[in-house]
């Protein structure tokens, strides 16, 4: 739920990245973090396994400026994409403002991100949410891998409402602010709404 | 949020705070905002502290729900130095003290229970306030936000 404060002339939008295990959330969140001026950010939290595998969320909190005299504050999550973590996920959920979906390119892949897009939908709708209606892009990383499956037919595979999509390398950054703009801006276009 | 209950709220986390002898004392809604705080917030990041704990008390409550139980109302972390007594209020918001080895669980404990049941009461008039007024609000109040434009969020993202 977007949370604006009128006294101190504050937005805070929460979103959050999804995504099958090993998609690049984290490196999504990671390259934000290494790219955004220090007096934008706050501390990059990760909780995360001896292995660095994801094993709640990473936190990134994100000051972007004012709009309308209101500063907006931006509340960057990801979840643990392994299938086991589930419980984990629903919560992270909890007042979500916009969700972006982390494909992962590869072609054997196809089946987790089909798997896990069908977890969000479900999560979603445990939320109260409709995945149809609620502030979303879609983005298919790891493009430069020579596995990865031809856009168009992920695109086919993956796209189901005509939300933004975009083509990312997360490593180098490619696409990973185009995204989370992509959003942003869905989600500050909702406020207008209410 | 209406200024007088709000007032009442800062005024309460102050007590509770000199009260307790505690370090910091702050307040948060489930979703992680912070409400309101007091204390000493220097070199604290209060947007992650917000964070963690509400999703430390979600966690919590998935626990709870698991063997079920409710909630469990209050959460204690004890470190070497400082320690949080996360607790909930009105099943609503999250009230949390931070304190050192100058105070106790047991004194924390009993000042929070106090300062809980005057929380109690300021959140329900605030509901009551909000729910008489939602009706009438809906027509003359204009979001600031109607008139928002494309060039506006570009401009967020133009560094």
């Amino acid at each position: 739920m977007t949370f604006i404060n009128y006294a101190a002339r504050e937005i805070n939008c929460k979103i959050v990245y999804y995504g099958p295990g090993l998609c690049g959330k984290t490196t999504n969140l990671q390259w934000i973090y290494d790219k955004t001026n220090p007096q934008a950010k706050g501390k990059l939290i990760s909780l995360a396994t001896e292995t660095d595998r994801t094993l709640f969320f990473d936190f990134l909190p994100l000051d972007l400026g004012t709009v309308r005299g209101f500063k907006t504050r931006f509340h960057l999550y990801t979840v643990p994409g392994q299938v086991f973590y589930d419980a984990s996920r629903k919560l992270i959920l909890k007042g979500v403002d916009g969700v972006i979906f982390v494909a992962d390119s590869q072609e054997p892949r196809m089946e987790a991100n089909i798997e896990s897009l069908q977890n969000l939908d479900k999560n979603l709708k445990e939320q109260g949410y409709d995945l149809k209606s609620v502030p979303y892009a879609l983005q298919m990383n790891k493009r430069d891998l020579p596995t990865a499956l031809a856009a168009d037919e992920m695109y086919r595979q993956l796209n189901f409402k005509g939300e933004p999509t975009f083509e990312a390398v997360a490593m180098n950054g490619t696409g990973v602010f185009d995204t989370l703009k992509a959003v942003a801006k869905l989600v500050l276009t909702e406020l207008k709404k209410k | 949020m209406y200024e007088e209950e709000y007032q009442q709220i800062k005024d309460t986390l102050q007590r509770l705070q000199v009260d307790s002898n505690s370090k910091i004392v702050f307040l948060v809604d489930k979703n992680g905002q912070q409400i309101a705080a007091h204390g000493d917030m220097k070199g604290v990041d209060a947007t992650s502290l917000a964070s963690l704990t509400a999703d430390n008390v979600a966690a919590t409550d998935g626990l709870a729900k698991l063997i079920g139980e409710k909630e469990f109302s209050i959460l204690f972390h004890e470190g070497e130095r400082d320690n949080i007594h996360i607790s909930l209020v009105a099943q609503r918001v999250i009230l949390v003290v931070i304190f050192d080895e100058k105070s106790s669980l047991g004194l924390v404990r009993l000042r929070v229970k106090k300062a809980s049941v005057e929380l109690e009461k300021t959140f329900e008039e605030l509901l009551r306030k909000s729910e008489a007024e939602r009706g009438n609000m809906a027509n003359r109040f204009d979001s600031p936000f109607a008139e928002i434009t494309d060039e506006d969020i570009d401009s967020l993202f133009s560094e």
